[in-house]
């Protein structure tokens, strides 16, 4: 069973493309780390497939209705928005929005989603502070906590671990590996390879709009590949049986 | 930090202070009726002429006072929401000059005179370009500065409009005029005023109602509401649409009114925990509040003067504008 | 700014502010000619010498010297003149070249005399008679006996003493015919004007109401001159007779009011008087017509002698001008 499939998909930025079309299935199970330069088209093609940008080909995602996608896959955006001073409690619980009738009391397993979602991310302690007044990494969580909630089959995350300190960086992508573990999936875009390399299950390499390279991250995290890539040289080591990638110095041209 | 009211309390709070500010609406007045002749009147009708001043004079006045306030109030809150900015507000946009514009248009042609829905359907038309300007212009995703630069662009372009429309009339009172659609009065309205302008406002609310739990959403902003499957264009109609005919068909019928969108939001944003969704109903129980209140304080600070409504509403709301802009100063800049 | 009747006085002068007042104050004495005029002044005549020819910038003195003056002796008439709002004459007034109060065509025109009214154009006014012109400026007229002086004056001006004081006993003729009998019920009026103002003692409205045997009731709640009288202590008064100012097209707010639901079985029961806002508008001969008109209405509603039909307000130019 797949959770997501795309065929073709493309997208354009007015004259510009940025995703070329491309294949990908996510079946259950896995925790995709989308890696990829600034500007590979890793956001884009998260976006075209959940039918959020204007997309050519076909994404499984975006043929659903709005309420039917809601609860097929939850997205986490790169941009952090909190417009206003709601409780984080309030805040999470806004995951339960595509589960619930209008106007609907929060029922009981709305209750666990959010209490474990909090849980997970950590900031149960501070449920009934106005999400505004938290600092920037805190913030970040308390948004990964509200795509947990949602607990969708599928979950794109856009950078969620960008500016985390190294503990909650590990509690997050424990989170994504667990919803993993769960028979669910996750489709996370990361800078840090070595979380990825870490965490992931299986790594899709993106550049200049194409998907480069695509399978575990031992087979897709090599020397070469990163030098071509990235133009970056790195220290590959293996440790506790994982990969472990460390950035050293810029190729020479 | 204190525990607030709960929301069902805080909305039944509202309630009552509404009420009873209606019922002094209805017994404050220039005839210096007392107490139980106006209850007589209004409830038996006993004397002819306190009979009329009750229910052809009062009771309309203070039903369009509560109706306008409650459109005012909550789309304010509405437009806030949608584009996530506390210093949106139907005056400060320009909303509700383009409905002045449109309602001028409509009564000094004679058009109203043949045709009655003219009056609220061209004041809607008015309001509707102008929320869709401001939102084609400074968008959902434009920032503080460029809606409110759009805003005064717009305020002051129907406002030239309507002064060149009204001085040009070749009647002479037509000139005279231009302060009640710059601040608006309730005064001598009629259940007629009332009957035109209801059905808007009523399909306004709705419209806007309906738009609350998109708004809860949109706090994540447009990406996340859009895959928690809110349609964004819907809710943008829904806003445009409700704000539209509701800001409309009070303007049309009182002028136009500042600020009250703006203050009633901000004064219950933290009561109700910065919920847009549940900011609606209290912002419309608070926005009749306050118009309900100034509406009585017009007519006891002057009471043969025909003081504007817009004249109290400004004096109390500016200042909490300036407060607002700066809290929001740094997003400004 | 182009404001007719009382009301619009009212409203002209609310609205022109501070500046009409402070202009009042600093005014030049109305009457007297400047002194010292310069010579650059057209040949000078004998005092007793009647003028040939005359310029008129105000509503009210065209007018009266349409109503007086001999043929040829008047040159020129205000745009007013012919406003059919607010000219009770604009039939005649086709007979005169216009002129819209400013000093540069009046120069032109090379009057031997200027006929304003004491709150128009007063910066033509002072102008003109730096200029070495002679002006007479007349007094907007607040009852009768100002109407009679101001004919008598209008009379004396233009040489036609005798027209004027036949004319002043016509009005009076007119007057007294109108006048109910001392024992006759006085119902109450209510002058209903635009954006709820209303006239009260010392206007020329409430003297019109008082000699055709009204009470007024703008008067009664203790307004003096123009003010607002809110649609609540209107309708608490009870009126017998509404008086309406005639509205205009197209419409305006200020005048809906007078369409306001609550009056509406005041109406029904007591009927409405349109205000021919042209013979109300300036004191003249033709006030005692709009007296006389209001008079069968009060008859009307009294039943008192035969029962009179409305006389539809239909300012045709007046039987007194022959």
């Amino acid at each position: 069973m797949s959770l997501l499939t795309l065929r073709g998909l493309s997208v354009r930025h007015g004259d510009r493309v940025a995703v070329h079309p491309t294949d990908l299935e996510i079946g259950p199970g896995e925790l995709v780390g989308l890696v990829g330069p600034n500007g590979a088209g890793k956001s884009s093609l998260m976006r075209g497939a959940l039918g959020l940008a204007r997309a050519g080909g076909e994404s499984s995602l975006a043929a659903l209705p709005a309420p039917a996608r809601a609860r097929a896959a939850a997205w986490l955006p790169q941009a952090r928005e909190i417009a206003w001073a709601v409780t984080v409690e309030t805040l999470v619980g806004l995951g339960r929005h595509p589960l619930r009738a209008p106007g609907a009391p929060l029922s009981g397993a709305d209750r666990s989603a959010i209490a474990g979602a909090m849980a997970r991310m950590d900031i149960a302690g501070f449920a009934d502070r106005p999400a505004t007044e938290l600092s920037g990494g805190e913030q970040a969580r308390v948004l990964i906590a509200r795509a947990l909630a949602q607990q969708a089959p599928l979950t794109l995350a856009d950078e969620p671990a960008a500016g985390l300190d190294p503990a909650h960086q590990l509690a997050c992508m424990g989170a994504f590996a667990d919803l993993a573990a769960e028979g669910r999936a996750a489709v996370v875009s990361l800078h840090d390879l070595g979380l990825a390399a870490r965490f992931c299950t299986r790594l899709v390499m993106m550049a200049g709009g194409r998907v480069v390279a695509d399978g575990a991250p031992d087979a897709v995290l090599t020397a070469d590949r990163l030098r071509e890539v990235y133009g970056i040289e790195t220290f590959l080591t293996r440790a506790d049986g994982a990969l472990v990638v460390q950035p050293m110095t810029l190729s020479r041209p | 930090m204190t525990r607030p009211l709960p929301y069902p309390w805080l909305l039944a709070a509202l309630g009552v202070l509404v009420a009873a500010l209606f019922c002094v609406s209805l017994l404050v007045g220039p005839a210096g009726l007392g107490f139980f002749d106006s209850l007589a009147a209004l409830l038996a009708g006993r004397g002819e002429a306190e009979t009329l001043v009750m229910r052809e004079i009062r009771a309309p006045r203070a039903v369009l006072g509560l109706m306008i306030g409650a459109t005012l109030g909550l789309s304010g809150a509405a437009l806030q929401g949608y584009l996530r900015n506390p210093l949106a507000e139907p005056g400060l946009l320009g909303v509700t000059g383009a409905a002045s514009l449109g309602a001028v248009a409509a009564i000094y042609s004679g058009l109203s005179l043949i045709f009655p829905l003219a009056l609220p359907l061209m004041a809607l038309g008015g309001a509707g370009l102008a929320s869709m300007l401001l939102i084609g212009l400074a968008g959902a995703r434009g920032g503080a500065l460029t809606l409110i630069l759009a805003g005064v662009a717009l305020s002051a372009l129907c406002g030239a409009l309507t002064a060149l429309a009204l001085n040009l009339s070749p009647n002479p009172f037509a000139a005279t005029e231009i302060m009640f659609w710059m601040m608006g009065s309730l005064s001598d309205r009629s259940w007629t005023h009332v009957g035109l302008a209801a059905p808007f406002m009523l399909a306004g609310w709705a419209a806007l109602g309906f738009a609350g739990r998109g708004l809860d959403a949109l706090t994540l902003g447009e990406d996340a509401a859009a895959s928690l499957g809110v349609r964004l264009d819907r809710l943008r109609l829904a806003v445009v649409l409700g704000a539209a005919a509701s800001v409309g068909a009070a303007t049309a019928v009182a002028g136009g009114i500042g600020f009250v969108g703006l203050v009633a939001p901000h004064l219950l944003r933290r009561a109700v925990g910065a919920r847009p969704a549940r900011l609606l109903p209290a912002a419309a129980l608070g926005g009749a509040a306050l118009l309900l209140a100034a509406d009585i304080a017009v007519r006891l600070i002057a009471p043969e003067r025909d003081l504007k409504l817009g004249v109290l509403t400004a004096l109390v709301g500016a200042p909490f504008f300036l407060r607002l802009v700066l809290s929001t100063r740094r997003r400004l800049a | 700014m182009n404001l007719p009747s009382g009301m619009r006085r009212a409203a002209a002068m609310t609205l022109a502010g501070a500046a009409a007042l402070a202009g009042a104050a600093l005014a030049v004495p109305a009457t007297d000619p400047a002194p010292g005029a310069p010579a650059s002044a057209p040949a000078p005549r004998g005092e007793n010498e009647a003028p040939r020819r005359v310029v008129s910038l105000n509503l009210c003195t065209d007018q009266l010297a349409m109503l007086l003056a001999a043929p040829g002796q008047l040159l020129s008439v205000s745009s007013m003149a012919s406003d059919p709002h607010v000219s009770a004459m604009r039939d005649r007034a086709g007979a005169f070249a216009v002129n819209h109060g400013r000093a540069e065509e009046i120069f032109l025109m090379r009057p031997d005399l200027v006929l304003a009214g004491t709150y128009t154009a007063r910066e033509t006014v002072s102008m003109l008679r730096r200029l070495g012109f002679r002006v007479e400026t007349f007094a907007p007229e607040a009852d009768f006996d100002a109407i009679r002086a101001n004919i008598r004056r209008m009379g004396a001006l233009l040489g036609r003493e005798a027209q004027a004081e036949a004319m002043a006993a016509e009005m009076d003729a007119r007057l007294e015919a109108a006048r109910p009998a001392p024992d006759a019920p006085r119902p109450l009026a209510a002058l209903l004007e635009a954006a709820s103002w209303s006239s009260g003692a010392g206007t020329l409205a409430h003297e019109i109401v008082t000699a055709a045997g009204l009470r007024n009731l703008g008067a009664e709640l203790g307004i003096t001159g123009m003010a607002r009288l809110p649609l609540e202590r209107l309708v608490m008064g009870a009126p017998d007779l509404l008086i309406a100012a005639r509205p205009y097209t197209p419409p305006s707010l200020s005048e809906q009011g007078m369409r306001h639901p609550a009056l509406d079985p005041l109406q029904a029961r007591a009927g409405r008087v349109a205000l021919s806002d042209a013979r109300w508008v300036c004191g003249a001969p033709f006030t005692a017509e709009a007296v006389a008109d209001l008079s069968a209405a009060r008859r009307a509603l009294t039943g008192e002698g035969r029962s009179a039909a409305l006389v539809p307000a239909a300012p045709a130019a007046n039987a007194v001008a022959r």
